[in-house]
Parts: structure tokens; sequence; C-alpha cells
């Protein structure tokens, strides 16, 4: 399903990502672990086509993303949900509006809209806070909102760049939780981060990355 | 498009002071550009009024016979370049002073048909020639004085040129003003929302999802700041046309013509739509990076 050839990038003279290659098979759950600057953050970018690669190829079901014209990068974008570790969620919309952005911007219809934003709220279990702001939810609230937004519009793959760095372990139990039941329904979860629990516990594919290279890539591995 | 349309109406509602800055800007802008067209419209139709009556009138002295008149009249009609001749009585002169007058009985009372001189009016095919059949009637004895209205065609036409070139120049410059307004303000909300673009882009929003509401903004203030000006302009027009009426009553101006106001109103917006969209088409492409 997604496949890396041989990828590099560089910012400047300095290696981002060295010489990568992997294989990720649809409905696999990837925890990408390593450092700050290890290049986790720079790989599901290039995933996301915000960034190219300086080298090499990388395939998303069958596309090489690499080669993709601008304007197809948002039919890309729409069957690649991301979640972040600082929500990036709009301030001045509520749950439910926060969350509809998804389909809006994929052209859906208002009816089918609420439907699909009704059933994801229920599902991540945020539905009564659907009326209310950003700012009036707690984190553990703010992430499950995020992640909504991130699978409303039934992307294949969910890239999560640390969705639980600036919340408490119970909250962020709750949604990695979350994280893996949207993997139980088929979809493709990559989720960088530096939680040593969360990975040591689940027993997932764990792959480390070491200044912009793998240095293992395990099956049911372990952070260590 | 629906949704575009959506979106800038809540970029509008929830900016309020900047979309009322640049909703004033654009009131102004095409208020000024309205107020020239409908001077410079005026001054043409006021300069078309004295040309189609090309005119000299000729005032007799006192004791001029019926005779004396008739031969003037009699030479001048064998000219060529004269129209058309008309006598005015004693009576007839008083009528007129009556109907000019009518609103002040005390000028009334003062005057009877005896101390007004009896008039010839003499049209001719082309303004200039005027002066010519001035001068012929100042050399007969029994003309008093002559009014040749040529003046006011040469201070007409100067008015209507000089109203046009700075209407011409102060349209244009407030045109570009308001263009770069529209960049301005349409640039400024693009970099505030500089996150929400970002995270738009990253849920798949296509481009054109992502410009079309500021896109539409930037025309909404150019339409409605064209549309509120109109309404200021007619609305003033119409209320001192009873007014204006006293002074620009015979020339015919006044009430001001309804289709000339939609023609106004219609091209009004139209400059405003190109305003608007060039304005922030400029802002999307110099600030919004998909």
């Amino acid at each position: 399903m997604i496949i890396f050839e041989s990828v590099s990038k560089k910012f400047g003279s300095l290696p981002a990502l060295d010489n990568i290659s992997l294989d990720i098979k649809q409905g696999e759950f990837v925890f990408i672990v390593g450092p700050s600057g290890a290049g986790k953050s720079t790989l599901l970018k290039i995933l996301t086509r915000e960034m190219l690669p300086t080298n090499g190829k990388v395939t998303v079901n069958h596309v090489d993303i690499t080669k993709i014209k601008d304007r197809d990068i948002p039919h890309l974008r729409r069957k690649v949900g991301v979640v972040f570790q600082d929500f990036k969620l709009l301030d001045d919309r509520t749950v439910f509006e926060n969350v509809a952005l998804t389909l809006e911007a994929q052209g859906k219809a208002d009816e089918e809209i609420v439907k699909m934003v009704e059933h994801t709220l229920k599902l991540v279990e945020i539905w009564d806070k659907r009326n209310l702001f950003p700012r009036q939810l707690s984190g553990g609230e703010q992430q499950r909102t995020a992640i909504a937004r991130a699978v409303v519009g039934k992307p294949d793959i969910v890239l999560a760049d640390e969705p639980t760095g600036d919340l408490d372990p119970k909250t962020a139990w709750g949604v990695i939780q979350l994280l893996n039941e949207i993997n139980s329904w088929g979809t493709t979860v990559i989720m960088a981060t530096h939680n040593q629990e969360i990975v040591n516990t689940l027993k997932r594919r764990v792959i480390v990355l070491k200044t912009g290279k793998i240095t293992r890539d395990s099956k049911e591995g372990k952070y260590e | 498009m629906n949704r575009s349309f959506a979106f800038a109406r809540r970029n509008i509602r929830r900016t309020p002071f900047q979309a009322l800055a640049a909703l004033m800007i654009m009131f102004l802008t095409f208020l000024a550009l309205q107020v020239f067209i409908i001077l410079a419209a005026g001054s043409q139709a006021a300069l078309r009024y004295f040309e189609s009556k090309p005119q000299v009138i000729a005032f007799f002295k006192e004791g001029t016979t019926n005779q004396d008149v008739l031969a003037i009249e009699n030479a001048l009609s064998k000219e060529t370049k004269v129209t058309n001749t008309k006598f005015v009585s004693k009576d007839e002169a008083l009528a007129i002073y009556q109907e000019k007058n009518k609103n002040d009985p005390a000028l009334l009372e003062l005057v009877t048909a005896n101390i007004l001189p009896v008039s010839l009016e003499i049209s001719t095919k082309e303004p200039q020639d005027l002066a010519e059949i001035a001068e012929i009637l100042k050399r007969e004895p029994v003309v008093s004085d002559t009014i040749v209205p040529e003046d006011v065609v040469q201070t007409l036409t100067s008015v209507t040129s000089i109203i046009r070139i700075v209407g011409s120049i102060t349209v244009g410059f407030l045109m570009i003003f308001a263009t770069l307004v529209i960049v301005m303000i349409i640039g400024f909300k693009i970099r505030l929302k500089r996150n929400e673009i970002e995270i738009m882009r990253l849920l798949g929003a296509s481009p054109s999802f992502i410009r079309n509401p500021f896109i539409l903004e930037g025309i909404f203030y150019g339409v409605a700041g064209a549309a509120l000006a109109w309404s200021l302009s007619y609305s003033l027009l119409w209320y001192f046309t009873p007014f204006l009426q006293g002074y620009l009553g015979e020339v015919g101006l006044l009430p001001v013509n309804f289709l000339f106001m939609l023609e106004l109103l219609g091209s009004s917006l139209i400059a405003a739509f190109i305003v608007g969209s060039l304005g922030s088409f400029a802002a999307v492409r110099r600030y919004l990076k998909i």
C-alpha cells in the first residue's frame, strides 16, 4: 500500500531522511519512533505531499506520489487523514464545524455531511460536545475532535504525529484506544511517537529512526 | 459555489470592522465616480440644450413701430444662416415675465406691459453664426440691446471639458486606490487565516475551494459599496430636484431620467465587480500560496 524506495530528504546539506526503504501494508498499525530530529515528521510530511523527497520514490496505492501534479494533491490528501500533536482545530468553529470542514473541502452534500459527522462524533464519544468551541474542551476532547476530523472522510490511511504528546497518560490511552479501533476497521494507522509505554503495550510494528536512517523495523516490536 | 458564498459570508461576519472599512472605501470611491458621471452628463445635456437653441434676442428702443421690426425681420429672413424669427410683443413679454416670477407677487405688482421692450428672437443653424447676426442687429438704430448665448455655450463647453478631465483623473486614481485597498484587506485576511488555510490544504481542499471565498469577499465589498453609493446619489438627486429645477427648469435636466440612473447603477456594478475581483485576484496570487 505504502512503499518507500531509497528515499532521502536533505535540508541544505543536512540529511533528514537517508536512503529509507520500507513497505507498509493495508490495515497495518505502525509506530515510527526515534529521538527528536530523527526524521519522523519528515517521513509523514512526504506522505501528505507537504514535502518532496530529494531522492527516491514513494508509492501510495500504486501511485508514485512524488510524480503527481499539484492539482492531484488534494485527491491524495483526501485518502490520508492527519492528526497533529497540537490538534490544529479552528478556534472560531464548533466541534461539529471543525469535523464537517473535511467533508466540505471534499465537496460533499450538506445532508451527507450532517449524517457522517454525527456518526463520527458519536463514534469518538463527543457528540454531546458538538456545539462547543475548541477552547471549551479538554485536551483529550480536542484530540478526539481532531481524530474525528481526520477519519470522517473515511481515509485509507491515518497519520498521527505525536498525537499524545500534549496529553496526560490516562487521556493519551483513550486516544490510542480510539486509533486502535480505527485501525480495526481496516484503516492503516501510522503514528510517530516518543511514548515508550504505549508502543510497548500495544505490541505493533515498530520502525525506529535515528538521524534519518531506519535502525530497526520489527513486527510486534518494542521501543527500547 | 454555495459553500464558497457561505464561507465568504462567514469571513465578512466574523471581521465586521475590516468589512465596514472596506465597504466605506468602496462606497466613497463609487460615490465620487457617480457624482462625476452625473455632473458630466448634466453639463453635457445643458450644453446640448443651448447648442440646439442658437438664438439671438434683440430688444428694441421705446417707440419702435411694428413696421420697423417687420422690416428687420424681413431682412433677416433673407439670410441663409437664419432659420427662424419670432416677434415678442410687450404683452407677450409681460406674460413671459409673469410666468418666470409667478412665485414673487411683489415683482409682479411693479411691472406692466408698457415698461417692457418688444423683442425679436432669431434662431440660427449653427451657434457660431450668432455673433454675426448680433452684429447686424446692433447696427440697426432701433435696436437697444442684443443678448447672445454664445458665451454660455463657451463656458459650458469648457466646464464640461474640465469635469471630464478632472473626473477621469480622479475616478481613475480612486479605482486604482480602491483596487489596492481590496488587495490590502484580502491580503491581510489571508495572513490572518493562514492556519485555517493550512488545515484546509491538509484536509484535501482544492485550491478553488480555498481561494473562492476570498475572491467573493472582494467582489462583495466592491458591489455593495457601489450599490450603496448609487442609493445615496439617487436619493440626494431626488431630494434636491425641486430646488435645482428653479435654476435648470428650462434646460429640462430634472427630474433625472430613471433609465439614466439605471444605466449608472449597471455600469457602477460592473466597474465594482471588476475592481473587487481584480483586487482579490491580485491578493490571492500574491499572498495565497497553495
